[in-house]
């Protein structure tokens, strides 16, 4: 492995207390992301995908172990993180481009600079959307986009500001197959052209497959990581792709770890 | 041929006409004496016959609704806003305020009178507490319920508390207030003509007590339909109010346009 990772997550154990009850979500996880890696966190509903996201990105702080990003310890919410889920999230109040802009409203410098430079700012978010095709919707609302689209939207408001860390928890699980196979595409495109480190949360095996440098699986709760797989699948990934048999294979072998999981 | 939608527009004037057709024929068909029910067309005379009094009394008592109301919205919204934005004054207020609520407003105004005298301003502050509760309620719903997702996005962008706020808090909250209005509105109006009945010498409340006691019951039945009347505008004008400020969280649904 190429030096120090980036994301370093140290023997995290997380434990939810709810008055009495306490819940271990998840125990002992320890993961090395490399800047501009993308990776996958697979495992049954319910393990603590997004609990080890949260930990991430500062929202939980840790039970025991220790987090860092570049270096530093996470303390409190890690600023300037982009992030994407599966409910769409868009503010029915905006339209698509100034929902797209809200994180220029928010993260430096873009915050200090956007009145000045609004205009190069608009052209930038135009940009992005031409590039996921909602050109033409930029002037919509969101209750006036299909769910794909507002997924785009989405995703598009989780990258604007460039973020060090992009964190996507199952953000095309609510979509149908056609949809969501073409949004594979289109964040594929995005992260090869921006490159930033990401982190996806799912539970579709051939999505984690087609999008992730690595896929970690994890155990049912109190989740552990239990396989760490690489996906040595040339890119740009293409739905052909998916059809190969080392692609196939691959899908094939974290099937049967989630299913070994499944029946321990 | 009439379409579907003019019927839907015509409804409420068919069955308000409707109503005072079926009232007109009750009491000719049972000869009802007039200072106990009288004929709607008697009423209608009558108030023509005082319409100087009646608009003067419902001015008086539209000021007072409606600067109790107003009172209502910049006190109740900003008491809305920091019950729904900090969980402390959430837990510490809510159930003084709810125990204020079951306290019948009228029973306040006795107090009232002590204080600020026969009046005005009994009215307005009884149109001020009646229509103040379901506004606090409504804001700090609005702010309480955001998506924890919705939350957790902002916060790892880095913005601070104001910014959740202003960005995600108030706006999606402005739905709530102005659903809100239309009751509080209607509440205004009910603590004000209270007011007025008890213990005021102007308003619609006062003018129908004092014909009550002078057995001018056709001037009672008046007063009571230009109350009805009062009340419809101000909730259409707080109706098309919310339709204008918050279209989004219609999505395009074409009711009351
Ligand atoms: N705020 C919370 N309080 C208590 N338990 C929680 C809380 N959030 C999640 N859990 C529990 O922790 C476990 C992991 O949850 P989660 O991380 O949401 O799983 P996943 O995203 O993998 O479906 C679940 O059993 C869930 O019930
Ligand atoms: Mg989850």
């Amino acid at each position: 492995m190429q030096g120090p990772a980036f994301v370093k997550i140290d023997g995290v154990s997380l434990v939810y207390r709810q008055a009495e009850e306490e819940t271990l979500a998840v125990e002992d996880l320890n993961i090395d992301i490399q800047e501009g890696e993308f990776v996958a966190v697979v495992g049954p509903s319910g393990c603590g995908k997004s609990t080890l996201m949260k930990l991430v990105t500062g929202l939980l702080d840790t039970t025991a172990g220790r987090i860092t990003i570049g270096g530093k310890p996470v303390k409190g919410p890690v600023q300037g993180v982009g992030m994407a889920f599966q409910n769409s999230t868009l503010l029915p109040w905006r339209s698509t481009l100034d929902n797209v802009m809200l994180p220029l409203e928010i993260v430096e410098p873009h915050k200090r600079r956007l009145r000045k430079e609004k205009k190069a700012y608009i052209e930038q978010a135009m940009a992005l959307l031409k590039t996921v095709g909602l050109a033409d919707f930029a002037d919509k609302f969101p209750w006036q986009l299909s769910g794909g689209m507002q997924q785009r939207a989405n995703v598009c408001r989780s990258i604007i500001h460039n973020p060090r860390l992009l964190m996507l928890d199952e953000p095309f699980g609510a979509l149908d197959a056609f949809t969501r196979e073409e949004l594979w595409g289109v964040m594929q495109a995005l992260w090869m052209e921006k490159k930033f480190t990401s982190i996806l949360i799912t539970h579709d095996l051939r999505e984690a497959t087609f999008l992730a440098d690595r896929v970690f699986v994890m155990s049912k709760r109190p989740g552990k990581i239990i396989l760490s797989k690489e996906i040595d699948v040339p890119r740009p990934r293409t739905l052909d792709t998916t059809f190969e048999p080392h692609f196939g294979e691959i899908v094939h072998e974290l099937r049967e770890h989630i299913h070994s999981v499944r029946e321990s | 041929m009439m379409s579907e939608k003019t019927l839907i527009r015509l409804m409420p004037w068919l069955v308000t006409i409707g109503l005072f057709i079926l009232w007109e024929l009750l009491c000719i068909v049972t000869g009802i004496e007039k200072f106990i029910l009288p004929r709607p067309t008697l009423v209608f005379e009558t108030m023509v016959q005082f319409a100087p009094q009646i608009a003067h009394h419902s001015l008086q008592t539209l000021y007072t609704t409606t600067a109790g109301f107003v009172l209502g919205v910049v006190g109740g919204g900003l008491l809305g806003v920091f019950i729904g934005a900090s969980r402390l004054v959430y837990v510490g207020l809510y159930p003084v305020l709810v125990g204020f609520n079951s306290i019948p407003k009228v029973a306040l105004v006795p107090v009232l009178v002590i204080w600020f005298g026969i009046g005005t301003v009994p009215a307005i502050i009884t149109a001020f507490v009646i229509s103040f509760f379901p506004i606090v309620v409504n804001v700090a719903t609005g702010l309480a319920t955001i998506e924890p997702e919705l939350r957790d996005v902002l916060r790892s962008l880095g913005a601070s508390k104001t910014e959740i706020l202003t960005k995600i808090g108030l706006p999606r909250a402005m739905p709530y207030l102005f659903a809100s209005l239309k009751i509080a509105i209607t509440l205004a109006f009910v603590g004000s003509v209270i007011a007025e009945t008890v213990a005021s010498n102007e308003g619609i409340g006062y003018l129908m007590l004092s014909a009550s006691s002078s057995y001018n019951v056709p001037l009672v039945f008046a007063g009571l339909v230009v109350v009805a009347v009062m009340g419809v505008v101000m909730y259409a004008v707080a109706v098309w109010f919310e339709r204008r400020m918050t279209g989004w969280a219609f999505r395009g649904s074409d009711l009351m346009s």
